[in-house]
């Protein structure tokens, strides 16, 4: 599976959403820095070089839904160490590590919600929790919330951000890519729109099961995607990577995600996408966007 | 492994020459053979400098990643020629290409009818290059899934035999969705009518091998392994050392009775003793035993109940607590 980039080289890079006692934050593509409060009024996104930097799943439910919305699911599901995992650190030492960091029991949060009325179940992988790798519990919150969609009858939206399965529960987080399939099926069966948003990086078997099974997938500009690492393939191949290999854009343009937006468009996006698709009317038509603002543009931008 | 003292000289011998007959190939066609040659250097050097077990030492569970991968041991074309009769072969995903390392057809398995699907790593040197040592591109999946069809068109039961390290890592795999064929097989195999017996016979390699492994039953031979990623690999992100891999092993707990005991598969598989190179045709005979035995159970249930049984298998699968 593709964790070894994220293992060995997490960018030094500042989780937004974490407590920020700095004015500023530099961003990791163009190195300017930008005060917090225009990096927040602007989502997250660089206003310099349009680069979206990762957000905290707490962030990513406030970019997405209206505001006081969202009602929590995820949360009663803990961890365990069913391997009893060691290596240079136990797994249940990691896991209490990643918990005080994250403040959550593991790398997901979900509930409901609604995007310009339009009511949805949302799940939102949390990349600041072990790089989001999922083992039984990612599995577990993500199955349940998409059952839960198609219980009360709304849209499911999934946000993906993960190194991909995780290590430390062997063969069943490898599992967890077949339950979460299986409950999926729920909302095929009632014909409830799945749509799915791949964000920065998107890899290994997250990326092989439900993050790619959705009706519609979305993608950040410049994220990562894939199923192996880049650094695996080169090893495999021993040849350098072409230009963007495995970005958004590239997948667009090989006709693997349906479009590649920008986080600032992303709630009318889902609103237009969302009201077709279940023939009901979002409560304020999508606002006129900037042209910067535009799918067609963001594919365009530097990543 | 139990080879006896006076075969080891022999073994080592066949051992390096097989590793120099790699070397030399990836040398000529320029292609990176390193999946196929590690495993091999480290059985040479094992043989080397390991005291031999006595016959009947339990093993451990490198030791068993080893043997689940030696160059002797049968691949899945070996025990089809030996369950199988009336095998036809079908090519290609209509697509794009026609993957080696992932084949299948219709075929009778001890006279019962069935749609087999098997990942095949090649026996030499030229096969293996040519099935990519048993990694599959996307087409190899999309074939998958196109002969599912075929099964539930023709009310066949799926038999899949699972032995690969993996689905390829390369450009082309990446640019032509290999991570959407994986998801879309399961998927596939999820919604399968028929009943679908899956046997690890060697290595189940993560994604690469669940794609092909969402079975009413799931069954795995003694001494392969099925995991979420190859003890290298974990050991190269956990410990930054590809050679901790025998430590990876351990912790990540891949051998058969590690999977029974974690209710990932349903039954063990017995092979001879010393591994199931030394009498493939015991090994055989246990193998085709096992899976007839499943497939003639589900044989008892309809379409509803074949796929209920799957979801619920699947669905339940995972280890967490709740407050
Ligand atoms: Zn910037």
């Amino acid at each position: 599976m593709a964790l070894d980039r994220f293992f060995r080289r997490r960018r030094p890079q500042q989780q937004a959403g974490s407590d920020m006692p700095d004015l500023w934050t530099q961003c990791p593509a163009c190195k300017e820095s930008v005060y917090n409060r225009d990096l927040e009024a602007n989502l997250w996104v660089c206003p310099k070089c349009n680069h979206h930097i990762r957000l905290e799943a707490g962030r990513r439910v406030e970019v997405l839904l209206d505001e006081g919305s969202f009602v929590q699911l995820s949360g009663r599901v803990h961890p365990t160490d069913p391997l009893n995992f060691q290596d240079t650190e136990a797994y249940s030492d990691r896991l209490v590590r990643a918990q005080k960091k994250t403040g959550r029991p593991d790398a997901i949060l979900t509930g409901t919600g609604s995007i310009l009325g339009l009511p949805v179940t949302l799940a939102v992988m949390d990349f600041a929790f072990s790089g989001g790798s999922m083992g039984s519990v990612v599995g577990e919150e993500i199955s349940r919330a998409a059952e839960h969609a198609a219980q009360i009858g709304t849209p499911f939206v999934l946000v993906a951000a993960s190194g991909g399965a995780r290590m430390q529960e062997s063969a069943l987080s490898l599992m967890q890519m077949a339950k979460t399939t299986v409950a999926l099926e729920g909302l095929t069966a009632r014909g409830l729109p799945y749509v799915s948003i791949l964000t920065d990086p998107t890899t290994g078997g997250v990326t092989a099961s439900f993050a790619t099974i959705a009706d519609v997938i979305m993608a950040e500009p410049g994220a990562l995607i894939g199923f192996a690492g880049p650094r695996v393939i080169q090893q495999t191949i021993r040849q350098s990577l072409p230009e963007g290999f495995q970005r958004a854009e590239f997948l667009l343009e090989h006709g693997m995600i349906d479009d590649v937006v920008d986080r600032r468009n992303h709630r009318n996006f889902l609103a237009g996408l969302l009201g077709v698709l279940t023939r009901r009317a979002p409560d304020a038509l999508p606002t006129q966007q900037s042209p910067e603002q535009s799918s067609e543009q963001s594919a365009e931008a530097p990543a | 492994m139990t080879t006896p003292p006076t075969d080891l000289k022999a073994t080592l011998l066949k051992l390096e020459a097989r590793v120099h007959d790699l070397e030399v190939t990836a040398r000529e066609t320029g292609q990176n053979l390193d999946a196929a040659i590690h495993p091999l250097r480290a059985e040479v050097e094992r043989l080397r400098t390991a005291p031999v077990p006595a016959a009947n030492a339990p093993m451990t569970r490198w030791e068993r990643v080893q043997l689940a991968r030696a160059p002797g041991r049968p691949t899945a074309h070996d025990y089809t020629e030996r369950l199988v009769t009336d095998f036809t072969e079908l090519h290609g995903d209509r697509n794009f290409a026609d993957d080696h390392a992932l084949i299948g057809g219709p075929g009778r398995w001890q006279g019962r009818p069935v749609m087999l699907l098997m990942q095949q790593k090649g026996r030499d040197t030229k096969s293996r290059v040519r099935r990519r040592f048993g990694m599959s591109n996307p087409e190899g999946y999309r074939k998958a899934m196109r002969l599912m069809d075929l099964a539930d068109k023709f009310g066949l039961p799926v038999v899949c035999l699972i032995d690969t390290p993996g689905a390829y890592p390369g450009i082309e795999a990446e640019e032509r969705g290999q991570a959407w064929a994986i998801a879309e097989s399961i998927q596939r195999m999820v919604r399968l009518r028929v009943p679908a017996v899956c046997a690890v016979i060697g290595e189940g390699g993560s994604g690469g091998a669940l794609a092909i492994g969402v079975g009413n039953r799931v069954l795995i031979q003694e001494n392969a392994w099925y995991s979420v990623i190859s003890p290298e690999s974990c050991a190269a992100i956990l410990w930054r050392d590809s050679a901790q891999a025998p430590k990876a092993a351990e912790a990540l707990k891949l051998t058969a009775p590690d999977l029974l005991e974690l209710g990932i598969v349903e039954e063990v598989i017995p092979e001879p003793v010393g591994g199931a190179h030394l009498d493939l045709d015991a090994a055989a005979a246990a193998l085709g035993e096992a899976v007839g035995r499943h497939l003639d159970e589900l044989g008892k249930l309809n379409e509803q109940e074949l796929k209920a049984q799957r979801a619920a298998r699947f669905r339940a699968l995972g280890a967490f607590t709740e407050s």
